[in-house]
């Protein structure tokens, strides 16, 4: 096992947890920072230790949550094209969201979650629920029935946002247009503990069946051979990678090719034991989110851009380099 | 012991059925199962494994109901290759026969010392040791096979069910392959149980065969019973020429270049 390449990868990110809340468009002095702990408030003090941490802890927990569920998807599936959103969670979010924003009597919160949040989670498991319920079966969960009920749920979403998007005010298309986009700028801590409910039992889940993935790539007869429960994997799967999916885009929002390209590049880096690929994919989907996001804080001051532009702007390229890479063939 | 008893399935949307009164695999016996396309071999051997559960009968496990012992446990006992070996990534021989010591392995998969011993003894018995640190893209057919074979063997299996292992080899790479199911049976006092279209390596290399046509046991026994010209003219037609091996004395089988009773 290649431990060597996860503690690199772990340390890479915790350097980038320390590093990255520097950058910005306000600069920020150690003294500032300093001074805020010991009780000398500072607008600097104030932006480091409420708005960049949180964010970058938030950048950090959502990329390796997405990397880490197309990591799994990926092999479950049998299909290196899967990503998180490929099951539909994504379109049922985006329908919760465009409903929490674009009808007022629908503004309600519950203690850390704000009304987008609270829909969007709904949305997320309507569409896991039915894509479950649609799957299953006597001897388990058919796994082309999830990948065809995600994908489906997908275009009736898009569909239906398509409708509302008629009969909604102006001003609610946009709100609507820039959760699309995807971000991690929070205020606080506050919205980081709405994840915990849906995003620890997800990612333990997925850390659980680590092992039993690099089985099941080998196809279901021989990891039942090999003695791997089959079908209790990919159900706890699933339901692990469905949640963590859920509870992350729900507060960021449809941030695209991380969940696609970060398991193909740790792949690439270290191999494919899945006891290395899954937490190495963590830890760069992690990192890769937080640059992303640092430079969408930094590229054209004073804006901020959406961090879903970014990824976006830069994975495809990256993606592309992939896939005509000589070693990659 | 694995033991099958009035085993009868079927497949829903069609009228194919299979039914198997008995069926035995034994310790440190080959046991060649073979028939024409569709007549049921698959099928039987992923019941006996309990990859697929019988519409009727049961299979036991040392005197044990299959469907109620657990994955892992029956794992332990049973090595099965199935028909197609793929793998979405591409693994190096030693990542793919640590594979096999799942059933002992708990959480994250780490290795003891045992385990290292196992699997080193299970590429040396396979002819793998060498090849240990080669990609299964970078592998021929027949390497392909002994690792996924070491792979099952590193499981610690009594019992290996094998579907179609030499297919797609070429001759040399078959012969090798049965001699060494025979020595892993002889030596290892493993029950061997392997679906073959090659009914000359059944022939030469089991202890005893199991004929299936048409979802049936049309016969079962020692190879020189089995495998008699009427049985053989019923099930595969008469272009054969059935002769004796100059070794054993047991029968082997030419294709007729003409069809039979035709000038």
């Amino acid at each position: 096992m290649k431990t060597k390449a996860v503690i690199f990868f772990g340390l890479f990110f915790l350097i980038t947890a320390v590093v990255a809340p520097w950058f910005g468009v306000e600069p920020v002095k150690v003294s500032q920072v300093w001074n805020q702990l010991l009780g000398k408030s500072s607008p600097q003090g104030v932006i480091f230790w409420f708005q960049r941490i949180p964010r970058v802890i938030l950048a950090l927990i959502a990329g390796g949550t997405l990397a880490l569920v197309g990591a799994s998807f990926q092999v479950l599936f049998r299909n290196p094209l899967v990503e998180p959103y490929t099951l539909g969670i994504s379109g049922g979010s985006a329908l919760g969201a465009f409903l929490a924003i674009s009808i007022p009597s629908l503004w309600i919160t519950w203690g850390p979650f704000s009304s987008i949040q609270l829909l969007a989670v709904c949305g997320a498991a309507a569409s896991l629920s039915l894509i479950y319920a649609l799957s299953r079966k006597p001897e388990g969960l058919s796994i082309y029935t999830i990948l065809l009920a995600g994908i489906t749920i997908s275009i009736i979403c898009g569909g239906t946002i398509l409708l509302l998007t008629y009969i909604t005010s102006p001003n609610a298309l946009i709100v609507f247009q820039r959760w699309m986009m995807g971000g991690v700028d929070i205020a606080g801590y506050k919205e980081m503990v709405s994840l915990l409910p849906m995003l620890l039992p997800g990612l333990a889940l997925l850390f659980w069946h680590t092992n039993d993935l690099n089985h099941i790539s080998l196809g279901e007869d021989m990891a039942l051979g090999h003695g791997v429960p089959v079908k209790i994997v990919q159900r706890n799967i699933f339901i692990g990678g469905g949640l963590s999916t859920a509870a992350v885009v729900s507060l960021v929002g449809p941030i695209g090719f991380i969940g696609l390209i970060v398991p193909h590049a740790v792949r690439r880096l270290i191999g494919f034991d899945q006891r290395n690929v899954l937490p190495c994919s963590f830890f760069l989907g992690g990192i890769a989110l937080a640059i992303c996001d640092t430079i969408a804080r930094k590229i054209i001051p004073p804006t901020e851009l959406p961090v879903g532009i970014i990824t976006a702007v830069i994975g495809g390229p990256l993606f592309i380099r992939l896939l005509v890479s000589r070693r990659w063939k | 012991m694995l033991q099958l008893n009035n085993i009868w399935h079927f497949y829903p949307e069609s009228n194919w059925k299979l039914s198997i009164t008995s069926f035995t695999v034994s310790s440190g016996r080959v046991l060649g199962i073979i028939g024409p396309n569709g007549s049921g071999k698959t099928t039987l051997l992923r019941i006996a494994a309990g990859i697929l559960k019988p519409t009727r009968g049961t299979v036991q496990l040392d005197g044990k109901n299959i469907s109620q012992i657990k994955r892992r446990i029956i794992a332990r006992t049973i090595g099965f290759l199935p028909q197609n070996l793929s793998s979405e990534y591409d693994y190096t021989v030693e990542e793919l026969v640590y594979m096999g010591r799942y059933p002992y392995l708990h959480g994250w998969g780490t290795l003891g010392s045992h385990d290292f011993t196992i699997i080193r003894e299970s590429l040396d018995i396979t002819g793998m040791d060498s090849l240990r640190y080669r990609r299964l893209s970078h592998l021929s057919g027949g390497e392909r096979k002994r690792a996924f074979l070491a792979s099952i063997l590193a499981q610690k299996p009594k019992i290996l069910l094998l579907d179609e292992p030499s297919a797609a080899l070429d001759i040399h790479s078959r012969v090798r392959f049965f001699r060494l199911l025979q020595k892993l049976s002889q030596e290892e006092d493993i029950g061997v149980a392997v679906v073959t279209h090659d009914l000359n390596l059944a022939s030469l290399f089991s202890d005893s065969i199991l004929l299936l046509h048409q979802g049936k046991c049309l016969s079962q026994g020692h190879p020189n019973t089995v495998l008699t010209k009427e049985i053989i003219y019923r099930v595969y037609g008469k272009d054969i020429y059935i002769g004796k091996h100059p070794e054993n004395n047991r029968p082997t089988f030419i294709p007729r270049i003409k069809p039979e009773n035709k000038p």
